[in-house]
């Protein structure tokens, strides 16, 4: 299934304010979020069983395979016995919690990577999750969208594997050596932080990334911003590598996030 | 108070042993050199130079002196001396003689203690003392300790019920107000009887910490309070948008902006509801496992990354003086939110063309953020950090109400203090990290 394209089935047009059309009943601009044209092989470790076929319908809606366990022994078996691309882990399960179902699976060298999803939400739960082996965190409540995003990155992850030393979108070009970025033959002066910004977005092009990942990888810190203050770092970026071009690269996807990408 | 007596007995017993049975022994040790100088007489003078030693001694005696000699023959007839017989009675082991003198009509009956020494050629003397004045003594020390021993301890009974008395009549206090507390009447406080003591200092203990429950219940009842109105107005619109919704006729981008702001709607509830949590959450925190010692100059220089561009966006200078070697300890995440909420503030608050400035002073520990906004006036300043409080002038611009209650859950678990001044115009919010 790997590597299988999807359909695209919204009319052209992108950007922030047009049609709003063909969204799925997960809040998600469906073109924007098919951008990773593969397929993930997804479990869901979840007892709750109103977020787990929350998590499964909205993955199926985005042509991904879910498989869903609802409690942590069905789970371990599955993860040990099935190959998936990515694993979405609930912290308290029955029968055996979250954490030791990562615990066990590590142990047993396998690194399929896991989202852990929580109703807990602080600091030493979030470092007690990713040194038990996960690999990502998420607080429920959560919005699909956020999710599919994490989910995409941490596949995007374990593809990308080899070191590279430049990035290219379209046009854009990024140097990591020299730390020069270029787009067709304009160099394009930007800030460190505004560097590493498009450095993230551009080795998750085609992927949605989300306000809150942004923060985690490019400032580095986990904390709830009261206002959306990475819309104006996105729209100075944007002002840079977009505006004097006929392409844009960098979209809005309503209601998700952020994406780099050529179309 | 049984061992209180008893320890009073035993001071007593010693102090009459020391006194007392001093004067027995001071006694017997007396009549022992006598008799041993009167025999060494003897042996130089014999029985005339004894003889003629003992009347000079019975002349030259004085009246109060109680000392008895006598000389008798083999047949313990008396030859000198001044008393009139040999004693009827026998020596216990020690050699010692205990009879009983006089008896007559003009003298008492005294008891008296004398040793015998038996001379060459079978003479007796007999040496001791009339116990009459040392049992007088002896009888007056027992009389003074007895009373002694009577007053120290009806004045320590005394004392103990006085003590007791108010004691009690100052816990009975405490047991009162705890019941009118308990009862319902928060405001009641235990009365302090100006005197220091340990009473005084339990009281204001009490007190300290029933003014500290007031406060919370306060802020229970005001945060109950508030988040009934302040999450009762977007439920309300949640509900109308999704009552909207029903209605068939609304179609195509309306519904899907009708949908948008449902979302948004329950968004926004969330979020007040995580903060509420998380404020919580960082205010019963006791364990500080998560802590590590955080550099300061790029933490403040994460932050102004962040919000710098977001303060020029909105036509405000933006000052960032960060230059510092200073270390706090403590959670980088929460100590960033902090710092992120106040900038937040400062820049939402601040009208254009104003200035937003971050300072560290090294020296005295602190950082300081100001702006040039309305600031907050004076009597408000405390209020700020309480959860849902908005200025009059703030409530109608966005926000939760509580991003100042966070910076102020971070900073106590962080032991700093933060203070509001004014900047004229403007505010200055302090943080005033702990040594």
């Amino acid at each position: 299934m790997q590597g299988q394209l999807r359909v695209n089935p919204g009319p052209a047009g992108d950007g922030p304010g047009d049609s709003l059309s063909g969204r799925s009943p997960h809040g998600i601009d469906e073109r924007a979020a098919t951008t990773e044209h593969r397929t993930m092989r997804v479990l869901v470790i979840e007892d709750d069983h109103d977020t787990a076929s929350y998590v499964v319908k909205g993955l199926k809606e985005q042509g991904h395979v879910a498989d869903h366990a609802a409690d942590g022994k069905a789970g371990l078996h599955l993860a040990s016995t099935e190959s998936y691309d990515v694993l979405v882990v609930d912290r308290m399960l029955p029968e055996l919690d979250g954490l030791s179902i990562i615990k066990s699976l590590r142990f047993a060298d396998n690194h399929t990577p896991a989202l852990i999803l929580s109703a807990l939400g602080e600091v030493d739960d979030r470092v007690q999750g990713l040194k038990a082996g996960g690999d990502d965190y998420l607080v429920k409540p959560f919005a699909f969208s956020e999710l599919l995003a994490r989910l995409e990155a941490l596949v995007r992850r374990t593809d990308v594997e080899a070191p590279t030393t430049k990035l290219q979108v379209a046009d854009l070009e990024m140097d990591l050596l020299s730390r020069q970025v270029k787009r067709g033959d304009k160099i394009i002066d930007l800030q460190p932080r505004e560097f590493r910004l498009l450095e993230f977005l551009m080795r998750h092009s085609g992927q949605v990334v989300t306000r809150t990942m942004l923060l985690e990888k490019v400032w580095e810190y986990h904390f709830d911003p009261q206002t959306n203050v990475i819309d104006v770092h996105i729209s100075r970026l944007r002002s840079k590598i977009d505006k004097e071009f006929p392409q844009p690269l960098l979209h809005t996807v309503r209601g998700a996030g952020y994406v780099l990408r050529a179309s | 108070m049984v061992l209180f007596s008893a320890s009073v007995l035993a001071l007593l017993g010693f102090i009459y042993w020391s006194t007392a049975a001093y004067m027995s022994r001071q006694a017997d040790e007396t009549i022992e050199a006598e008799i041993k100088g009167l025999a060494e007489r003897y042996e130089t003078d014999g029985l005339g130079g004894l003889t003629a030693q003992i009347a000079e001694r019975l002349t030259a005696q004085q009246p109060g002196d109680s000392s008895i000699y006598l000389l008798a023959d083999s047949q313990l007839n008396p030859l000198v001396g001044n008393i009139d017989r040999w004693p009827k009675v026998r020596e216990d082991e020690q050699g010692w003689f205990n009879f009983q003198l006089g008896g007559s009509e003009t003298k008492r009956i005294h008891r008296a203690r004398a040793r015998a020494f038996v001379l060459k050629r079978n003479f007796y003397l007999l040496v001791g003392r009339d116990m009459f004045e040392l049992e007088d003594t002896q009888k007056l020390i027992i009389r003074t300790l007895t009373w002694g021993m009577a007053i120290t301890l009806a004045l320590a009974l005394l004392g103990g019920v006085m003590m007791s008395r108010s004691m009690m009549r100052r816990i009975e206090l405490i047991n009162r107000t705890s019941r009118e507390i308990m009862s319902g009447d928060l405001t009641k406080r235990i009365p302090t009887s100006q005197s220091d003591d340990d009473f005084d200092a339990l009281a204001d203990n009490l007190n300290r910490m029933l003014d500290q429950i007031e406060l919370l219940m306060d802020g229970v009842r005001r945060v109950s309070d508030n988040i009934a109105h302040d999450l009762r107005t977007p439920l309300a619109r949640l509900r109308r948008g999704l009552e909207s919704l029903r209605m068939s006729d609304v179609q195509g981008d309306s519904r899907q902006n009708l949908i948008d702001s449902a979302v948004n709607e329950a968004d926004g509830l969330l979020a007040t509801f995580n903060a509420l949590l998380r404020i919580a959450r960082i205010e019963s925190e006791s364990r500080r496992e998560g802590f590590d010692a955080i550099e300061l100059q790029p933490l403040l220089r994460d932050v102004g990354d962040l919000y710098g561009p977001v303060a020029e966006e909105q036509g405000l200078g933006f000052n960032l003086e960060c230059e510092s070697s200073m270390t706090i300890y403590g959670d980088r995440d929460l100590l960033f939110q902090a710092f992120a909420n106040l900038l937040d503030n400062a820049i939402k608050y601040t009208p254009a063309g104003g200035n937003i400035k971050v300072c560290v002073d090294d020296g005295l520990r602190r950082v300081m953020i100001c702006d040039t906004g309305p600031g907050v006036p004076e009597p408000e300043r405390d209020q700020v950090f309480q959860r849902f409080y908005r200025l009059d002038h703030s409530r109608t611009s966005a926000g939760s109400g509580l991003g100042l209650s966070l910076v102020s859950a971070v900073a106590k678990l962080h032991g700093i203090a933060l203070s509001l001044d004014g900047n004229d115009p403007g505010l200055c919010v302090t943080l005033q990290m702990p040594a």
